[in-house]
């Protein structure tokens, strides 16, 4: 093996070399991290290859620790855009109707993907809820099943929670054409939730 | 949209920085792609993880600016100055640490092998997550950065420092 590594570093990387960069970001999955552990338990030539690894490995952390960080500018700019973005830009619409607008324009896996930008966690967190709570579900989603959405609406503690289905595939889209949108629906039957609960 | 940005946005500078080597334009590049993000949330796959996703925005953008920037120009001497502004290795051994010089050598790779070495190292991507981000085959990604870190021990050894490999 050892003779074996060295012949490669002059010619073609053996596969176990290719995969020590990411061996050593701890980016590997189980099988080819015990792959490469094995490896350079008995080979010294790839664990000294290994070693400098290692060392670039941290100095291009370093590296790219060492760039900083934007300027408040770059924030600004980039909320100022949005402010301006015709899309949002709801103008005297009720406070219902442009939170029903808002929510109606996301998907489903948009509203995910928020969640899991915040690291959240419906498992963890749905118990701790206890404010007043309205779950729409899409009958043709395939991202999020029945049986899911179901779990989420019994996790979620608060005693004021309802839950309804809109027909529509997963973007909220008609499932068949020549029906109308079922994003549509859910941002009626949203604002008429918050209508009841909050009127004013 | 605030949330994501404040988890985000500072490794996106970075990886923008290195990519187009301007404070100022990676500035811009991130409202950008932070901003494109806003207006096409819904097109995220959730294929892939999010920082994945805005890094392949990020490179996209930063590779266009980069051509628009030399089709601006219209020098090539200005555009390749602008891929080179390292320090050369005889710089490089005069800061007499390897450390330092480690550091000097990244910074003087070719960008293509730079954004590899980042990608792996720093955003901590796997084989199949550079693949999406770069546009490449898996096997690709694991070549390249080989050869990337070939040519890394080729200028430190230029640099005259010894790291026991190869």
């Amino acid at each position: 093996m050892m003779a074996l590594s060295k012949k490669m570093l002059e010619q073609e990387p053996s596969e176990i070399e290719l995969l020590l960069p990411w061996h050593a970001a701890g980016t590997l999955n189980a099988r080819d991290a015990r792959r490469v552990e094995e490896a350079l338990a008995r080979d010294p030539e790839l664990a000294k290859q290994y070693a400098a690894i290692r060392g670039e490995y941290e100095e291009t952390i370093h590296l790219n620790e060492s760039l900083g960080a934007p300027s408040t500018r770059a924030m600004q700019k980039l909320f100022a855009a949005i402010e301006a973005e015709p899309a949002r830009a709801s103008g005297s619409l009720p406070l219902s109707a442009r939170i029903s607008s808002f929510f109606a324009s996301l998907s489903p896996r948009t509203l995910a993907w928020s969640a899991l930008s915040s690291n959240a966690s419906l498992a963890k967190t749905a118990p701790a809820i206890t404010q007043p709570v309205l779950v729409i579900e899409y009958t043709g989603d395939q991202a999020c099943f029945p049986s899911d959405v179901q779990r989420i609406v019994e996790a979620i503690g608060s005693p004021d929670k309802r839950h309804l289905s809109v027909r529509g595939d997963h973007h909220g889209r008609a499932l068949a054409s020549g029906e109308p949108p079922g994003r549509l629906e859910a941002g009626r039957l949203l604002a008429e939730w918050l209508q009841a609960r909050f009127p004013h | 949209m605030q949330v994501l940005y404040g988890r985000h946005h500072v490794r996106v500078y970075r990886f923008g920085l290195r990519l187009v080597r301007d404070q100022q334009a990676a500035e811009d590049l991130i409202s950008e792609v932070f901003l494109d993000v806003w207006r096409q949330a819904g097109k995220f796959e959730g294929r892939s993880a999010v920082s994945t996703w805005l890094l392949a925005i990020t490179r996209f953008k930063a590779l266009s600016a980069l051509r628009r920037r030399k089709d601006f120009e219209l020098d090539e001497d200005a555009a390749n100055a602008i891929e080179d502004t390292s320090d050369d290795p005889e710089t490089v051994v005069q800061k007499k640490d390897t450390s330092a010089a480690l550091r000097g050598c990244l910074t003087g790779l070719s960008p293509e092998h730079r954004e590899i070495v980042d990608l792996v190292y720093y955003h901590e991507k796997s084989v199949e997550e550079v693949a999406e981000i770069v546009g490449i085959p898996e096997n690709t990604v694991k070549t390249r950065l080989f050869y990337a870190r070939k040519k890394l021990a080729e200028l430190l050894k230029a640099a005259g420092v010894e790291r026991g490999w190869p």
